[in-house]
């Protein structure tokens, strides 16, 4: 069964199915009741579940984070939202030397089966303290597990394959594809935590991306395949666990690889990606591997400054071009 | 509360055990057998013993990096925590947390955490899963003064409050957030008063007499859980060691330390036990002897304690029922 819908409402379908489903799982973040949510993907949750499960909290993101953690320790099935990734720094302390450690310190006696939603990304002029895509740091960290939906499919399965994940599961909502529209089909079996998908398949070069950048990198394709150029498009999905099986077998297929990725080249999920191809299919590599991400500044506000920054089709067609003309 | 002498033996022996411990931890450290930070409750000892007594099977227990204390008096076998210093795998933490990390499913003791007032959050959202599910259990936080400056604290009292949520906070100040007084960090000395301001019912005990702690605990727990709502307990103490073992200790007079050291714990339960005429009967010799009994199986269940196969290292990143 298929229907149409946004990335909004995919993502408040995947939340209101699980609610639904289990009387542990509840939600709680700034605006997220009365406010319907900053970016509206909760509107009238709290309306069908009361304001005991969806839960408004103050600004203290150390703490409801915490409460989050603490609530995951005793039974229940809490559903944290961060307004956005940058705010979730407030929350770091909670989440890395908690979250993600309990289960090790505690030498596997507790788990920690929390699930922890934000906005992430660049591209509405908000300047650098709301646009920024940290996902890559978070995905540095043992312990947790970093998903990235880029699809309305992923935007609602995604939740449910959080909510049943035994550890700590973060979900970065790219902000600019909450209006997005998309096919989702009710019916389909989820793809599991950790599986890339080959979105569009190609000879020439793979084109690895998530979020909102597999967009861009099929609207790239398109005009590289008018060049001549098939790319493999690939949506990662999940920044961690990565699938490295899927990345190296596109590779195998194509030789040529590039990443797109809206963090900061230095210390960023691309250039882990690129080390492991390094360590794992080096000798399948025909060309220097490429890699578009932002430049290396704060995201500026004006919108020629903001959009020069954060990656775009031009720049994944120019670095393509790049790929095919070495030898 | 009658001290009778079930009950005053009871506490001296559950504070000589935590003393005792100690001491041998130190000796241990000395000798290289243990490692890492190490900070001793030794001073502090009524406090664990006070509040824990007062406390049920089924509530749940939140303590900080100087924790052996409230470790052994609730319940974790000493032999489990020398093992877990020893960083064995017979250790309650399977030597994967060490002195500042002890976790045990168990008797409901989820550490053990190392990032002052960081455990303040998760007693939050550990009684907000009572409340939710409507279970009789109470969650107690243990931390230091120093948190009481950290973000997390304030959060934390403003959301117990707020949620009217069932957790008896235990704040034990001993006067020093490591080695800075609290006259040098905070605006406002009197800890209960912060609480306070946040619609917490607060009160203030001296946290060197096991009787005085124990009273306030019973009524401070019994309260939180008839009114299902927090309560903060300010206990007023002092540690008789440096910080850690690295702690040159320069920052206060070793005249202040021999004060506060008249004032003992074991000293003021003895003082007690003598007014009400049961020193005698309580045998503190044979308790010595008992309890050194324990410290020596608890060194030697430790020192004959397993080392994790370095094929198991990666245990524990993620939990296995996941394998997807």
């Amino acid at each position: 069964m298929s229907e149409k819908m946004t990335y909004r409402e995919a993502v408040r379908l995947g939340i209101s199915e699980a609610m639904e489903k289990d009387e542990r799982v509840f939600m709680m973040g700034e605006d997220v009741g009365r406010y319907g949510g900053c970016y509206a993907v909760s509107m009238g949750l709290q309306e069908q579940f009361g304001p005991q499960r969806i839960i408004d909290t103050p600004l203290s993101e150390s703490a409801f984070t915490g409460a989050g953690v603490g609530a995951a320790l005793n039974g229940m099935r809490p559903i944290v939202e961060i307004m956005t990734v940058n705010f979730s720094l407030l929350a770091l302390d909670q989440i890395m030397n908690n979250a993600a450690t309990l289960l090790h310190m505690s030498g596997g006696q507790f788990n920690v089966p929390l699930v922890i939603r934000m906005a992430t990304g660049g591209g509405k002029q908000l300047a650098a303290q709301h646009s920024h895509s940290l996902e890559g740091w978070f995905a540095h960290i043992p312990g947790l597990k970093v998903l990235t939906p880029a699809t309305v499919q992923d935007a609602r399965d995604m939740i449910g394959l959080a909510l049943a994940d035994p550890d700590p599961v973060l979900i970065f909502e790219n902000a600019l594809l909450y209006n997005a529209k998309g096919e989702l089909d009710t019916a389909a079996a989820p793809l599991p935590i950790g599986k890339a998908l080959v979105h569009r398949e190609g000879k020439d070069l793979t084109i690895l991306a998530y979020g909102i950048n597999l967009f861009k990198a099929l609207e790239a394709a398109e005009t590289l395949s008018k060049e001549g150029i098939e790319a493999e498009v690939i949506d990662l999905r999940s920044l961690r666990p990565l699938d490295d099986a899927a990345i190296m077998a596109s590779l195998r297929k194509t030789h040529r690889v590039m990443v797109v990725d809206e963090g900061w080249k230095s210390g960023s999920i691309s250039a882990e990606i690129m080390a492991r191809i390094n360590e794992q299919a080096f000798f399948e590599l025909d060309a220097p591997m490429g890699r578009v991400c932002s430049m290396e500044v704060p995201i500026p506000y004006a919108k020629h400054l903001e959009d020069a920054v954060i990656p775009q089709p031009d720049k994944i067609v120019a670095m393509a071009r790049r790929l095919m003309e070495a030898i | 509360m009658e001290l009778d002498i079930t009950l005053a033996r009871e506490f001296y022996r559950q504070m000589l055990l935590i003393r005792r411990f100690e001491e041998k931890c130190v000796e241990l450290y000395s000798n290289q057998k243990i490692r890492g930070f190490l900070h001793l409750y030794i001073g502090e000892e009524a406090i664990a013993t006070g509040v824990m007594q007062a406390l049920g099977a089924d509530d749940s227990v939140l303590s900080t990096y100087r924790e052996h204390g409230h470790a052994l008096a609730r319940g974790i076998p000493a032999k489990r925590i020398m093992a877990e210093m020893y960083g064995k795998v017979e250790g309650c933490s399977r030597g994967r947390g060490g002195s500042m990390h002890l976790f045990d499913a168990e008797t409901r003791f989820y550490g053990g955490s190392a990032i002052v007032g960081g455990g303040l959050p998760l007693a939050i959202g550990m009684a907000l899963a009572d409340k939710m599910m409507k279970r009789d259990r109470v969650t107690v936080a243990f931390f230091g003064d120093g948190a009481v400056a950290e973000g997390a604290f304030h959060e934390s009292m403003n959301l117990a409050a707020l949620w009217q949520l069932p957790v008896l906070f235990v704040c034990e100040n001993n006067r020093y957030a490591m080695g800075t007084a609290l006259e040098l960090t905070e605006s406002e000395t009197n800890l209960a008063n912060k609480a306070a301001a946040y619609k917490i019912v607060s009160r203030q005990v001296d946290g060197m007499d096991v009787v005085a702690v124990a009273e306030a605990a019973e009524e401070a727990i019994a309260e939180v859980r008839a009114a299902k709502r927090p309560l903060f307990l300010e206990c007023l103490t002092y540690r008789f060691r440096a910080h850690s073992m690295f702690d040159a200790e320069l920052y206060r007079e070793k005249t202040e330390v021999a004060e506060w050291k008249q004032k003992d714990p074991l000293a003021v339960l003895k003082m007690r036990a003598e007014t009400a005429g049961l020193w005698a009967q309580l045998n503190a010799d044979e308790l010595e002897e008992e309890v050194s009994a324990i410290v020596d199986e608890a060194v030697a269940f430790a020192e004959n304690g397993t080392l994790e196969s370095l094929s198991d290292l990666e245990k524990f990143v993620y939990s296995e029922e996941a394998a997807q």
